[in-house]
């Protein structure tokens, strides 16, 4: 098995550093200069998060409105949130405004590279220097390796990343810091200066390096954190005009670290839980919002009786779950868990008579990557002209579902994303106009009627 | 305990409402006097209300089981019925009736479509769509859950009309109210309990009271809708050949004792016709009606018949009785003649087929010890013990007599049928525990017929006595044993006291009941076996929920086109609830097959593995309850799958896995049980566990003793899972070792 990997690493790197060396520098970059970059990569869960401190100045002529970043192409696909922001201020009276970011395709980009484009808020005047914060967030970067292991062993992951950032522009001094979630370290790449001290890699200083200069680096250690993978989730919220925010929400989910390999042992599980199946993960936390209710837990063959509520009726409520069996690597589990809301705290009515939801976008589980996540927020029979405001961009399209009782239908707004984060759990709105109850408590009415009359004609013939 | 007292408090409550009824069934009769105007209006009111809140109680008795456990589908046969259930309403009917499902049995595979009884399936299809239509968007789980109940309140309106039909509306009301929440008819109808059973007794007793009504009318239509109710319990249970051969039976010995009529005539040959060619349409059933011997007594009957109503028209050409007394003797006996031969002939040529298997040993008891281990396997086929006639009849058993009594004394074709119907069913549900059910409803309805009878009897003598103050002597309607007239004047209140004591004393009994039917349902029926529920050590409820947690296992982690090899018991719920491949299955329709399951579970290791080999085995589930004293586990099932593996290949031979005839696991074992494969794979690394304080390591609690081989090494298998609580293992069959 390693003597395949190998070649296939080896073959990697090459594609990476090719675009590196023959790359053509573009023109506009020339006027901008990155003094000092500070990059601090977190890697103790399989999320891997990632903060830039850019000190950048505008050495050109022009003032200069926005800054490019470039990710190399095998990160872009694992790229999951990227956010900027402007700090201003003096130490302690720092504020910061959030930056608008846009991917970009650059017509002379060295092969491959990607890139985003920070619109900064004010123009960048000549001479004149700005801080950026940047966090950006990398789902599957963590490799495992061995790919395969038995219970008993524990999991050890690679992480591939250049010493020296990426960047179309001149970085005057650069440092980097990795953090591992334990001591056990079987390799990194040393690119010197490199020094390491506990769970913490350091790279660099590293003085005046070109634009676009890359140093690959792999770090091979530890990391038994669940790599919990939510491949699918169908998030289903359902307005009812009753008075309740019903959600149902359908995981797919998988272990995606090392698989696991050989027998299943539960004696040593049960006996020796230390030792035995330590990247295996059996317990989840959801966090639902408060007053929750009428919350069950179940997949398709019925209810799982392992969960555990606190609810909280100011707090955020928290769901404990078990999976049927523990989880370990390669092993999957699907299960529904639904929800019922107060639906005072999450439908509005706006200035101009419509109704407006406001709910969290993305998924309950904690330190969860969801591969794909469909929201889908049925709207009550007949609402008419629905709208979705999310704050990043997602699919978007209508479907029509049928319910109990309903004649024409209930409109659905659809809502897609791949590779969905922590941070994305932020609120997003659907607006639409809601008919007359009357209209539809009519056709109930009609309904609820002849099926009393059917009974009634029933219950005469006896 | 505590909490046995607590839910017996909640059944009191719970069955309060057929004893009410009773009562204001009573009150009625009482209030009539001072409503004289409108007493018919009033009588209607309440019978329908009456029946109405049993009808509801019939439906919320049965959901025990899921407000203590969930909504879903118990035991073993229910899984199949749901996974067909699940399949006809995706694929839709054509598809279901021509499936071919690879998915058992393999690698034979098993045609669904032409060995089921769809009428279950279909049903439940049927008021899914219906519910569909009429926009409720139930999921089709819950469709199946509930039709068993949702039959069995519609049971308790056929009860009625069937009391109603041989004694009186007062008899049907009672009749109802017993059904209701009779144990015997409950234990299959709990909410949950998908079976066949479910709508089958509700076609049963619809069978019989629509043949009875046709029977008392003569009515052409009638009949006709026997002949439907009779289609519709062919498609539903097997339990048909019940019917097919009480009917004649029921014919014959109305012929016999002179009760020949028209009516009897138009109402059997319609039934029996229609209902024959009906019957012939289910793919399971096809030509068995005029092939099977078990199918032959109604077609003799019919042809007996036939010969009745020629010799009734002779006797009615004929005006010399001497002349016809010598032309029916000879007509009979040609008659019964040709029918022998006919008989002998069809079946030495194999035209008619023998009677099966099934079919001796409900006549015989003991021809399954003897001849089909694997009926005699299951424990529902065992014959019924005393205590478990209480503990579903309770009163009723004693109330059975009496009302045969009631019906003897006012015999009519009606009360025959029933006599009938209770004494030959009580005979089955003796022969085997589950054919308790089939005799449920005749317990149910001659028991109403006594209880309606007796208490119709008590309340006409206390009210006629206040009425024998000013009318003298008018005495009590039907049969009031104590009215004398000689000593008319001292009786009376002593006769007054005594009936107020009998009709407590029956109320008495009646509230005994309806608590018992309750407290019986919630505590021994409402269990989906599925999820095993047991106390703590500190009073709290823990679950066990073993068999889904290995099941989803199963469905999640394994190839989709995975095999499992598992004891035949299992076989329904892995392919319903895992998903995957199984070897033998609940329909047990292959012996052969499942006794090479049986050799494999009981050779040694490296014999198993050729045989597993040979069936593309690739995990081999066992239940073991040694962990938690789970009692019905493999081990217990044991010497079954020796005796049906025996049964078919002689090398495995019972005395070898028993010492002295004594059947242990520990150290005292024989030789061939410690390292046979179902000893291995259940109680592989067991000997590390310590599984009760104060006990060696090993000891197994479901058998109470310590295992006697605690070093078991595996070699052609791994272990692959073992659920929380060991009662589901699961191992993974190696793939054979490299020859160089």
């Amino acid at each position: 098995m390693e003597a395949l990997l190998r070649p296939r690493i080896m073959l990697s790197l090459t594609i990476i550093l090719i675009p590196i060396f023959l790359f053509i520098s573009g023109a506009s970059s020339h006027q901008i200069r990155i003094n000092n970059a500070e990059r601090r990569i977190d890697l103790s869960t399989h999320i891997v998060k990632v903060f830039l401190t850019l000190k950048v100045e505008n050495t050109g002529k022009t003032s200069a409105s926005e800054i490019l970043l470039a990710f190399p192409p095998t990160q872009v696909d694992h790229l999951a949130f990227l956010e900027a922001l402007a700090a201003t201020g003096k130490k302690k009276k720092k504020t910061y405004v959030s930056l608008a970011v846009k991917p970009t395709q650059l017509p002379d980009a060295p092969n491959e590279t990607n890139y985003y484009t920070i619109v900064l808020a004010n123009p960048l005047n000549t001479g004149e220097t700005a801080t950026l914060e940047i966090l950006y967030i990398l789902t599957h970067s963590l490799e495992p390796f061995p790919v395969e292991i038995s219970q008993s062993e524990s999991q050890l992951v690679y992480y591939r990343d250049s010493a020296l950032i990426l960047s179309p522009y001149h970085i005057k001094q650069q440092t980097t810091f990795i953090k591992i979630p334990s001591n056990k370290v079987e390799s990194f790449t040393r690119v010197e200066p490199t020094d390491r001290a506990g769970n913490e890699l350091k790279y660099g200083p590293y003085e005046d390096r070109p634009p676009y200069s890359y140093s690959p680096l792999l770090v091979h250690f530890e990391n038994n954190n669940p790599f919990s993978v939510v491949e699918e989730l169908v998030r289903e919220v359902e307005i009812s005009h009753w008075g309740n925010l019903q959600i149902t929400e359908q995981y797919k989910l998988a272990h995606a670290g090392a698989r696991h390999k050989g027998i299943f042992s539960r004696v040593d599980y049960q006996s020796k839980p230390t030792f035995s199946g330590v990247s295996s993960f059996k317990h989840l936390l959801a966090r639902l919002p408060p007053r929750v209710h009428s919350v069950y837990y179940r997949d398709e063959i019925g209810n799982i009786s392992t969960s555990h509520l606190r609810a909280d009726s100011w707090k955020i409520s928290e769901l404990e779950i078990e999976p049927r069996y523990p989880l370990f690597g390669g092993w999957r589990a699907t299960f529904v868990i639904g929800y019922g809301l107060p639906l005072e705290d999450f439908l509005f009515e706006s200035s101009d008579g419509r109704r407006y939801l406001n709910f969290t976008f993305g998924c309950p589980l904690v330190e969860t990557v969801v591969d794909k996540l469909t929201i889908k927020v049925v709207l009550p029979e007949g609402a008419k002209g629905p709208s979705a405001v999310v704050p990043f961009p997602v699919e978007q399209r209508l479907e029509t579902k049928y319910s109990y009782l309903d004649v024409v239908g209930r409109t659905v707004v659809v809502l897609e994303k791949k590779n969905v984060v922590p941070v994305h759990n932020i609120p997003f709105q659907v607006t639409f106009s809601p008919v007359l109850p009357l209209h539809f408590l009519s056709i109930d009415f009609i309904i609820f009627v002849s099926v009393l009359l059917g009974t009634f004609c029933v219950s005469g013939m006896i | 305990m505590v909490g046995k007292t607590e839910s017996q408090n909640g059944a009191v409550k719970a069955t309060a409402a057929p004893a009410m009824n009773l009562e204001s069934d009573l009150f009625s009769n009482f209030s009539f006097k001072s409503f004289k105007l409108k007493t018919k209006q009033q009588e209607l009111l309440l019978r329908v209300s009456i029946l109405g809140l049993v009808y509801i109680l019939a439906f919320i008795t049965r959901l025990f089981s899921v407000l203590r456990y969930e909504s879903m589908i118990h035991e073993f046969d229910p899984y199949f019925n749901y996974r067909t259930t699940l399949f006809l309403t995706e694929k839709g009917f054509y598809e279901f009736w021509n499936w071919f499902d690879s998915e058992s049995w393999y690698p034979l595979g098993r045609i669904i479509g032409g060995t089921l009884y769809p009428g279950l399936m279909v049903t439940a299809a049927f008021i899914y769509w219906t519910l569909r239509f009429l926009r409720f968007a139930v999921h089709i789980r819950e469709v199946c859950v509930l039709t068993a109940p949702f039959f069995a309140s519609n049971t308790t309106v056929v009860a009625y009309f069937f009391g109603k039909e041989i004694w009186d509306s007062g008899a049907g009301l009672v009749a109802a109210a017993f059904i209701a929440i009779c144990p015997g008819y409950i234990s299959r109808s709990v909410a949950g309990s998908y079976d066949n059973e479910g709508v089958a007794i509700f076609a049963l007793l619809l069978t019989f009271y629509l043949f009875v009504k046709a029977v008392n009318t003569g009515s052409l239509a009638w009949a006709l809708a026997s002949a439907f109710g009779y289609f519709y319990m062919v498609s539903a249970w097997g339990g048909y050949v019940f019917i097919i051969n009480l009917i004649p039976l029921y014919v014959l010995v109305l012929l016999i004792t002179g009760r020949y009529s028209m009516r009897l005539y138009v109402a059997y040959n319609c039934m029996y016709v229609l209902g024959m060619l009906l019957a012939m349409q289910i793919r399971f059933v096809g030509f068995q009606h005029v092939q099977s011997g078990e199918h032959m007594a109604a077609m003799g009957v019919f042809f007996l018949m036939q010969v009745f109503y020629f010799l009734d028209w002779v006797k009615y050409m004929l005006s010399d009785t001497k002349l016809f007394q010598a032309f029916l003797r000879i007509t009979v006996t040609s008659a019964v003649a040709v029918g022998a031969l006919a008989l002998g002939v069809g079946t030495a040529s194999g035209y008619i087929s023998p009677w099966t298997g099934r079919f001796y040993s409900l006549l015989d008891p003991t021809y399954a010890k003897d001849n089909i281990p694997i009926i005699a396997s299951v424990s529902e086929h065992q014959p019924t013990a005393w205590s478990s006639f209480m503990f579903d009849f309770h009163i009723l058993l004693f109330l059975f007599p009496a009302g045969l009594y009631f019906c003897f004394k006012k015999l009519s074709d009606a009360t025959i049928f029933i006599v009938m119907y209770g004494l030959t069913s009580m005979y089955f549900a003796g022969v085997m525990v589950r054919l308790i059910l089939v005799a449920t409803p005749a317990v149910c309805l001659i028991s109403a017929i006594a209880v309606s009878a007796t208490i119709k009897n008590l309340t006409s003598l206390l009210r006629t006595k206040s009425k024998t103050a000013v009318a003298g002597s008018s005495k009590g309607t039907g049969g009031s044993k104590a009215s004398s007239k000689a000593s008319f004047d001292q009786s009376q209140p002593f006769q007054k006291n005594g009936a107020i004591a009998l009709l407590l004393g029956a109320f008495y009994l009646l509230s005994k009941y309806a608590t018992h039917c309750t407290w019986v349902t919630s505590e021994a029926y409402s269990s989906p076996s599925i999820v095993l529920a047991a106390r703590g050590a500190h009073g709290n409820r823990v679950i066990f929920d073993d068999y889904r947690e290995a099941y989803f296992w199963l469905r999640q982690n394994t190839p989709p086109d995975a095999k499992v090899m598992s004891w035949w018991d299992y076989g329904y719920q892995i392919t319903a609830m895992g998903n995957r491949t199984v070897i033998v299955d609940n329909n047990t329709w292959n012996n052969t097959h499942i006794a090479t399951v049986g050799r494999a579970m009981s050779s040694y290791e490296d014999e198993a593995y050729e045989i597993m080999r040979s069936l593309d085995v690739d995990y081999v589930l066992v239940v073991f309850g040694g962990v938690t004293g789970y009692s019905s586990d493999d081990i217990n099932k044991f010497l079954w799958m020796v005796r049906i593996g025996g049964g078919v290949f002689p090398v495995i031979k019972e005395p070898d896995y028993l010492v002295n005839g004594d059947y242990r696991v520990d150290k005292g074992a024989a030789p061939k049980m410690l390292n046979c494969l179902m000893y291995k794979l259940s109680y592989y690394r067991f000997g590390e566990l310590v599984t009760e304080y104060g006990k060696p390591p090993g000891y197994d609690r479901a058998r109470g003793v310590e295992i006697g081989n605690k070093d078991i090494k595996l070699e052609h298998l791994e272990e692959a899972f073992t659920t929380s609580n060991w009662i589901v293992r699961i191992y993974k069959v190696k793939p054979p070792n490299n020859r160089w």
